[in-house]
């Protein structure tokens, strides 16, 4: 695993701190009680259920651990994953199965 | 029991936010694990959940950070992740929104996915409370959680450091970030908005700098809106015979 630059991490670390209180901040101190266009809270409503799938589906298909090879066992561990969160609506029931799945299979096969 | 006073306000939202230690002790845990194995030291961790408070977008950064992507695209695909506050605080801005500047600077900052949820419910559904016994509440929702972030990510770092690189973690983030999206599909609509957003993802990793997380980003909440308009309402309590009112109302 590379090493995070420090001024890189710090700049985001600051930018982060920032924005996300700019985020808090933007409507209970600043912008009253004013509506948002609803056409803007449509797209915002999709937000995080759109960017973290496009973030983690591309580490799924070319997983970090096989230096980028497509892995059947990480895409099947990938996929139960998700299934669990889907039928149990529970993050950490998803995450346990995750991790028993991924420790048994890397057993069996790593 | 009725609430009387402040300070039994802030008591009823310290209680009703303790059992969200579960949630945030486990994931501050992991991200400190996370962050030390990716090179954090454990001040630098601790200054990282003290300062953005935000879990996604904590973990977004972090991998980003190791892809060694662009510090600009780290930035806008965190936020994003993160963009939901900014809607809890629109939410609560009719409850809170008379307290004086500095009280709402600290609202702004405790302005979570557990405060937001608890408070949100008491004040639309609970006994009407004064403007002091709201912001109690809201603040004694955060007594537990808020330390409870910061504490498991320092002990979180400190673990990850007496972890052996041959465990091999790289893929436990990952892992993370998938259990979070399955509690996230509440409707028809998430569900298009989050495949779509996988479809263009995977062509899109070809993009330079990482871009293409917020082209696959902006295909997914795109696909999402427009599932929304033309999808009938679905996961209603009950389909009301009377018309509902008008959505924009609700903002």
């Amino acid at each position: 695993m590379s090493d995070i630059d420090p001024i890189t991490l710090w700049t985001v670390i600051i930018g982060l701190a920032v924005g996300s209180f700019a985020l808090r901040f933007a409507f209970i101190g600043i912008m009253g009680g004013r509506a948002m266009p609803e056409w803007l809270m449509r797209h915002l409503r999709y937000t995080a259920v759109a960017v973290i799938p496009a973030l983690v589906a591309p580490l799924v298909v070319w997983p970090t651990p096989t230096g980028g090879e497509p892995s059947l066992i990480h895409l099947a561990v990938g996929c139960a994953t998700l299934a669990a969160g889907c039928f149990t609506r529970n993050v950490f029931a998803a995450m346990g199965t995750g991790a028993i799945l991924l420790i048994g299979y890397l057993g069996l096969f790593g | 029991m009725a609430i009387t006073t402040t300070s039994a306000a802030f008591w009823k939202g310290f209680r009703d936010g303790a059992p969200f230690m579960l949630v945030s002790g486990p994931f501050g845990l992991l991200f400190g694990v996370l962050a030390s194995e990716a090179g954090l030291d454990v001040l630098t961790a601790f200054s990282f959940s003290m300062a953005v408070f935000a879990g996604a977008a904590q973990f977004t950064a972090l991998q980003l950070m190791q892809e060694q992507a662009p510090t600009v695209v780290i930035l806008i695909s965190a936020l994003a992740v993160n963009l939901r506050i900014a809607m809890y605080s629109a939410s609560l801005t009719p409850y809170l929104g008379e307290a004086p500047l500095w009280k709402r600077a600290f609202a702004a900052y405790f302005t979570v996915d557990q405060s937001y949820a608890l408070s949100i419910v008491q004040f639309e559904t609970g006994e009407p409370l004064t403007l002091n016994q709201r912001l109690a509440y809201f603040f004694g929702t955060n007594g537990v959680v808020a330390p409870m972030w910061m504490s498991a990510t320092v002990i979180g770092a400190l673990l990850g450091n007496q972890v052996p690189e041959s465990w091999g973690l790289d893929f436990v983030l990952p892992l993370a970030f998938l259990a979070m999206i399955g509690p996230m599909m509440r409707t028809p609509a998430h569900v298009i908005a989050c495949f779509a957003a996988i479809a263009v993802s995977l062509p899109a990793s070809m993009l330079p700098y990482n871009l293409g997380l917020i082209v696959a980003g902006l295909a997914g909440m795109m696909a999402g809106a427009q599932a929304e308009l033309h999808l009938p309402p679905s996961g209603r309590k009950e389909p009301s015979p009377i018309p509902a009112p008008a959505q924009e109302t609700q903002a």
